[in-house]
């Protein structure tokens, strides 16, 4: 990947994604831009997975009938399949707790509904 | 087989309550108890026998023409069996306590649904030989705990720990991710074992090792990250509390079996060993200083938790640090390693029965304040000796298991540097402090009138309880034979990285 600055485009993308996630994450109180952080942070992550695959010019890694020519590595796309489905259910339990502490407190503002510090 | 009864049984459980309560409970029990027998056969197999990997779908680990295993595997070792004792034992207890205590409660399917997954996913942590599977397992374990976590809905203060078990465990799972992810890109592979015997130790597993550091830091709630700990704790039921505790430990597991196997000699030892040290320093000291102020008893119990494991990672990370000298691991680094481990399982068994004991309270008093409390020795006296119990062990008092793994460690740590052992010491007398405070508090002196009415609890929350304090107590009374068949072999596996790797990759030509 010596010189080759195309192919780095997608570790800045995810470099950046990774950065803006945790500054989303450290520095929001709302409770659902913080989920939105976290999900933001999976992505970047599963870039980052899939980026690691590729070869230039390859195709996609399917045995029957497969064209003549180098494939991309078909394992970080399993990876990244099975982390798009846990991030699914990470994110679904997320935004249903931060549902139910709205009805609770009747806010979603973290400094308001976290009565229990220290 | 181990990891799938509990996850068969998660399934089913909620088909069986449709037909009756008593067959779901009969049913969640007898596959619980078939599952801690098993461990107990493989236990016994492993340590007359070395350590068992098993391929899942296929018979050879490495298939006929590949120099890299491409399978997904289980590797089991002691230090592994070890740790699936601990939850075995834990896990079947909290069921049996959670029979009577949430009997107030609601969705009983789900509850055990939730609680066989997470004994499914924590299993799953300490068995596997593959990075992804620690990942997968690792968020199935989170999920379902910060479901359970926040299992009682009806209380304002249960979704807000929830969610931030949920948050915390998202980001270090995606941490953990991601140094996976690094060390695809170096190597292609993603078995522990292979990744092992590749290891470069370049800047990026550097990279690497600093995130799955930070990443299981924050699981185990060591200090700088330790503020989720005590919010999660004190909400959830207290027999799941008991169950996270073990959760948190199989992180503490996967700390050590990527700093010890996965990097091994390779790693730059005394700094990653001191780093280690330090962390576990801080949780002691600020872990108890914070235990001091609290009048919540659950949080109380729960910061004296970051102590604990304080205690546990400088066994370990004493251990770490002069793992590549032969000499001093002999005459203390294998001792401290072995104090390490048997402080992991007397953690489990105390402060789990220390929470099972404030669980009962609020079960019968309805809060957990230590300022309302009072009398309470009068009124539930078996109670209350099983929290006097496991407030002496903790702090390390001599009969009880407590001290046999707390004299491990200073012994040894002591020899390393003296000055770490006299720390150890006076964070245990504060313990006893911490204790003696809420015990007095909460037991002693008249009987309050508003709690007259207060009766012991019922049988099968007792029978739990009952059964740590035993296991307590013969911990206490007979730390030889616990040392000789289970922390010995424990720490001779993590130390012995290279049985590790042939386990995976046959003996290398």
């Amino acid at each position: 990947m010596t010189g080759n600055i195309p192919f780095n485009i997608p570790f800045v993308a995810v470099a950046a994604l990774i950065s803006i996630a945790m500054y989303i994450i450290i520095s929001q109180r709302n409770l659902i831009k913080i989920v939105m952080g976290i999900s933001i942070l999976a992505a970047g992550i599963n870039l980052f997975l899939i980026t690691l695959g590729y070869r230039e010019g390859g195709v996609a890694p399917i045995y029957t009938h497969a064209p003549q020519g180098i494939m991309v590595l078909p394992v970080p796309q399993a990876l990244t399949l099975t982390s798009i489905v846990i991030a699914v259910a990470t994110l679904a339990l997320m935004l249903s707790l931060v549902i139910s502490i709205y009805r609770h407190t009747g806010s979603i503002d973290s400094e308001e509904s976290r009565k229990m510090k220290g | 087989m181990i990891i799938a009864i509990p996850l068969l049984a998660a399934f089913l459980t909620p088909l069986i309550g449709r037909i009756s309560g008593k067959a779901r409970n009969t049913f969640v029990i007898t596959s619980l108890a078939f599952v801690g027998f098993l461990v107990i056969i493989l236990a016994r197999d492993i340590f007359l026998n070395g350590l068992h990997v098993y391929t899942l779908g296929a018979t050879e680990p490495i298939p006929a023409g590949y120099m890299v295993p491409i399978r997904i595997m289980l590797e089991v070792d002691s230090l592994s069996i070890f740790m699936g004792i601990i939850t075995a034992t834990i896990s079947l207890i909290a069921v049996i306590y959670s029979f009577s205590f949430m009997k107030g409660e609601t969705g009983h399917n789900r509850f055990y649904t939730l609680l066989l997954l997470l004994v499914a996913g924590m299993f799953g942590m300490e068995f596997t030989g593959d990075m992804f599977n620690l990942f997968v397992f690792l968020e199935i374990a989170s999920i379902s705990g910060a479901a359970l976590v926040a299992f009682r809905i009806r209380f304002a203060d249960s979704p807000e720990g929830g969610f931030k078990y949920i948050v915390i465990s998202a980001i270090s799972a995606l941490m953990v991710l991601f140094a996976i992810g690094l060390f695809y890109a170096q190597y292609n592979l993603l078995n522990i074992g292979a990744l092992a015997q590749a290891m470069q130790y370049t800047m990026l597993d550097k990279m690497a090792l600093a995130i799955l550091i930070a990443a299981f830091a924050i699981k185990l709630g060591t200090v700088p990250m330790h503020m989720w700990l005590p919010d999660t704790y004190s909400v959830a039921p207290a027999s799941i509390t008991a169950m996270l505790l073990v959760a948190s430990q199989a992180s503490m597991y996967a700390l050590f079996r990527i700093c010890f196997t996965l990097y091994g000699v390779t790693l730059n030892l005394a700094t990653v060993g001191w780093i280690v040290i330090v962390l576990g320093l801080l949780s002691m000291f600020i872990g108890v200083t914070m235990a001091i102020r609290q009048t919540d008893l659950k949080r109380l119990i729960a910061y004296n938790c970051v102590c604990e494991s304080g205690f546990i990672l400088l066994g370990l990370g004493v251990g770490l640090a002069v793992l590549g000298n032969p000499g001093a691991l002999a005459t203390y680094g294998t001792m401290a390693i072995s104090g390490g481990i048997f402080h992991m399982i007397n953690h489990a068994l105390f402060e789990g029965l220390l929470f099972l004991v404030a669980g009962a309270i609020f079960y019968r008093i309805g809060t957990r304040n230590l300022n309302e409390m009072g009398g309470l020795g009068h009124l539930m006296k078996f109670t209350s000796i099983l929290f006097l119990l496991g407030a002496l062990a903790s702090s390390g008092i001599p009969p009880f298991n407590g001290f046999a793994s707390k004299i491990l460690i200073y012994e040894s740590v002591y020899q390393f540097n003296p000055i770490l052992a006299i720390i150890g010491i006076l964070v245990s007398i504060l313990t006893l402090a911490v204790f003696m405070k809420a015990f007095f508090s909460a037991f002693t002196g008249p009987v309050l009138p508003k709690y007259k009415a207060v009766r012991e609890v019922p049988k099968s929350m007792m029978i739990g309880m009952a059964t740590l304090a035993v296991i307590i107590v013969l911990f206490g009374l007979f730390p030889g034979l616990v040392r000789e068949w289970l922390t010995d072999p424990a720490a001779n596996a993590l130390i012995n990285q290279g049985a590790y790797i042939e386990g995976i990759m046959g003996v290398v030509p």
